[in-house]
């Protein structure tokens, strides 16, 4: 029996396992969403395109699946193109599904059409241009391959109207031909040797674990590791929740605003075991001063993030579980207690400079925010953010113990990714508490989402730190341009009074103490909710390691008398 | 200095866009490229010479070209013993009196006059990027009217191969693990 190209696609998506799509209709997609109606998987219809692809992140981020996201020609299609490079750059396995108009017409600037697969190119691990409906099944199967193995990352596959109307024969391929794309396994014998020698000799090593160590399933590998070679971890943004927060090796969160002591034992080690990270400029701080000292050891699946920031001594090209895996029998037990004294000491200058040793003075502090949210929920649900102030101190002080509960713009650092990417994550596991952490500038960039969850009866809390400012840049001002606030005043709406025009219970927060029986209310209230805190104005993130510094020559907070 | 990269792609549309969009976005500079089918119909072959600084540089290009979907190999034959080759027509502004100076200087460097009108000829040159430059130095005092070149075109001699640096990449291998700068260990 012969079936459109449209119905093809749906029984593709179905052989995938795809339970849920995010998605927008228009004139170029409507095959698509016709044949929809026959086939067993729920559509979310977002209000704005750049929602869909954040939601079918944040599902795959909390799922491990790959997450689909639909949309039109043209504009349909451009809309989703700050959540296909949010994607690219955290590694998240998403398929994106654009409808182009028909093959004839390509090339003449038909209503709507746009050189999508042109425009994605350099943000897609890979792209396809559909234009006939035989080709239909072959390309669904590479892209779903393609989206989730190896580095993960996003597929965008643009089908020709026709090719979603006309008819062909289907089969759906038992396997993938790509000859020019075999991910690496493992890594070689002799290099592993070569990572044992360094990892004998070292006096300080230190791990750096990063969204690798997630991505693989490495976590556990990783933890084996550390203590049988007894050797500190510190995580990038992505890679939290990779090691326990509460374990004796931990050091926390690395770079810009990682912790001190943390930064301090990266630049004295003399031994880094980079796992799964690619030593971003946010980690590194100014790479002529990084880590001066250490030789590295560079475990990674993607060959071109070898050598491409820091050069190493040690290349593992390879699946980072099962690298370390083939490691862990190679090495001995070894004691670090010295090193791990001096990080302590440290340590201890940290905590004295902490704002959770301030005493209490009536105004609301994001810090504090976060850590009572992290009391409230027992530290486990799942935390997504948006980008800038508050998705710092949520990286601080929501300490995480397991992982895949931490879903944030890291690499892109994508303004209005909070909302969207905590209602995939709900359809990912419905089973978990969720919340959103956003600023008051972030959540406007994509609240009309809000309406997009209550439709959905998505369980998702939100959480908006009001300032009135852009905080993070204006934190930059306040440091770098002599206190010259340009462009980072905001006044917003009325939250409270918005979540009710959606029909979602809200409260608004002022001082302390109703804090903790606000946060008990929305957990207990179903559905979306919205609290508003209003938080104090010109709080600054600490540390800071300002754009371009080595990255032990960091901001502290001045230490507050008590 | 300048790098030869072999690189062997499916043979697929906009597989060249790919590569050339790639050498852009990573602020690459290509000196030439060139493209073609080879032995094999679902695969071509393109011969891409660069610039690079040194060797992590040419290691940045080829794991680069690994991330595309449809690269199956690159090779860097620079230091190998191979054959490169380049083809130029070149119109000479020639009328019957300077035919024979052209077909002199023709001669010498094995080129050839493939096409004669009242007052220009077409000179073709085959050869190493050196060679045709000789012969255009020579030509230019003449007058040159208009010239295209193919890029180069490269292969190794014999069973030579050339270098991989991407381990991982599409099932490659450490041929020899890098010992270089581990010595004291």
């Amino acid at each position: 029996m012969k079936l459109s190209g449209a119905e093809i696609l749906w029984e593709c998506l179905v052989s995938e396992g795809v339970e849920v799509v995010f998605g927008y209709p228009g004139g170029a997609n409507m095959p698509l969403y016709d044949a929809m109606l026959n086939y067993p998987i729920h559509h979310v219809l977002v209000r704005h395109e750049q929602g869909a692809a954040h939601m079918a992140d944040g599902y795959a981020r909390a799922s491990g699946k790959v997450g689909v996201a639909m949309a039109t020609s043209g504009p349909g299609a451009t809309n989703l193109v700050t959540g296909i490079a949010t994607a690219m750059m955290d590694s998240s396995p998403v398929v994106f599904i654009t409808g182009q108009v028909a093959a004839h017409l390509i090339g003449g600037d038909a209503f709507q059409e746009t050189d999508v697969t042109g425009i994605t190119l350099p943000i897609t691990k890979h792209n396809y241009l559909v234009t006939r409906p035989d080709e239909i099944a072959e390309v669904v199967r590479e892209a779903f391959y393609i989206a989730r193995s190896g580095r993960p990352g996003p597929v965008l596959i643009d089908i020709c109207k026709n090719a979603q109307i006309e008819k062909t024969d289907f089969e759906y391929p038992a396997d993938v031909k790509l000859p020019g794309y075999q991910p690496p396994l493992h890594a070689p014998k002799a290099a592993l040797e070569q990572a044992v020698r360094l990892l004998e000799k070292a006096k300080r090593p230190v791990i750096l674990l990063g969204h690798g160590a997630l991505i693989s399933g490495a976590e556990e590998a990783i933890q084996h590791f550390a203590v049988k070679t007894h050797t500190p971890v510190a995580m990038t943004l992505l890679g939290l929740g990779g090691f326990p927060a509460s374990h004796p090796l931990s050091l926390g969160m690395m770079g810009m605003h990682g912790e001190a002591h943390c930064n301090l034992a990266i630049q004295n080690a003399d031994l880094l075991l980079a796992f799964g990270m690619r030593f971003d400029d946010r980690v590194t701080g100014t790479l002529k001063t990084y880590a001066p000292n250490a030789r590295k050891i560079h475990v990674e699946i993607d060959p071109s993030e070898v050598h491409k920031n820091v050069k190493v001594d040690v290349p593992l090209v390879g699946d980072l579980k099962t690298v370390v895996t083939d490691l862990i029998p190679m090495v001995d037990e070894y004691e670090h207690d010295e090193w791990l004294q001096q990080i302590a000491e440290w340590k201890s200058d940290g905590d004295a400079r902490s704002i959770m040793s301030w005493p209490d003075d009536d105004k609301l502090y994001v810090a504090h925010l976060v850590h009572d949210l992290w009391e409230s929920t027992g530290g486990g649900a799942i935390i997504t953010t948006d980008v800038g102030q508050h998705q710092m101190w949520s990286a601080q002080y929501y300490s995480l113990e397991k992982p895949n509960r931490w879903i944030t713009s890291g690499g892109a650092g994508t303004m209005g990714f909070g909302l969207p990417s905590a209602i995939g994550a709900w359809f990912a596991r419905k089973d978990q508490e969720i919340w959103t952490v956003a600023g008051d500038g972030g959540f406007q960039m994509t609240a009309a989402e809000l309406t997009t969850a209550v439709q959905e009866g998505a369980n998702v809390k939100v959480a908006i730190m009001n300032n009135s400012f852009l905080g993070m840049v204006r934190q930059w001002q306040e440091f770098f341009f002599e206190k010259r606030y340009s462009g980072v005043h905001m006044k917003s709406p009325d939250f409270v009074k918005l979540a009710d025009a959606h029909g979602v219970p809200a409260r608004r927060v002022t001082k302390p103490e109703e804090v903790k029986e606000a946060i008990e209310w929305a957990r207990q209230t179903p559905g979306p909710v919205v609290l508003e805190f209003v938080v104090v104005q010109e709080d600054a993130v600490y540390p800071m390691v300002p754009a371009g510094a080595a990255l032990d020559q960091m901001l502290r907070r001045p230490v507050r008398q008590k | 200095m300048q790098y030869t990269f072999i690189t062997l792609v499916e043979n697929k549309p906009g597989v060249l866009n790919r590569v050339a969009s790639l050498f852009r976005r990573r602020n690459f500079n290509i000196e030439s490229l060139a493209v073609g089918r080879t032995e094999r119909p679902d695969i071509s072959r393109m011969t891409i010479v660069m610039d690079c600084e040194d060797d992590t540089v040419a290691h940045k290009i080829e794991a680069n070209l690994y991330k595309l979907v449809n690269v199956i190999d690159v090779q860097d034959v620079s230091k190998q013993p191979s054959v490169t080759r380049d083809l130029a027509l070149i119109k000479v502004k020639a009328g019957p009196e300077q035919r024979a100076e052209v077909n002199n200087l023709a001669a010498i460097f094995r080129a050839r006059i493939v096409d004669v009108a009242t007052d220009s000829v077409i000179v073709e040159v085959t050869g190493t990027e050196e060679k045709i430059e000789g012969m255009i130095e020579l030509l230019r005092p003449i007058g040159i009217l208009e010239m295209v070149r193919t890029g180069q075109v490269a292969m190794t001699r014999g069973a030579y191969e050339g270098t991989r640096r991407t381990p991982g990449a599409n099932g490659n291998g450490w041929h020899e693990v890098d010992e270089s700068g581990l010595a004291e260990y």
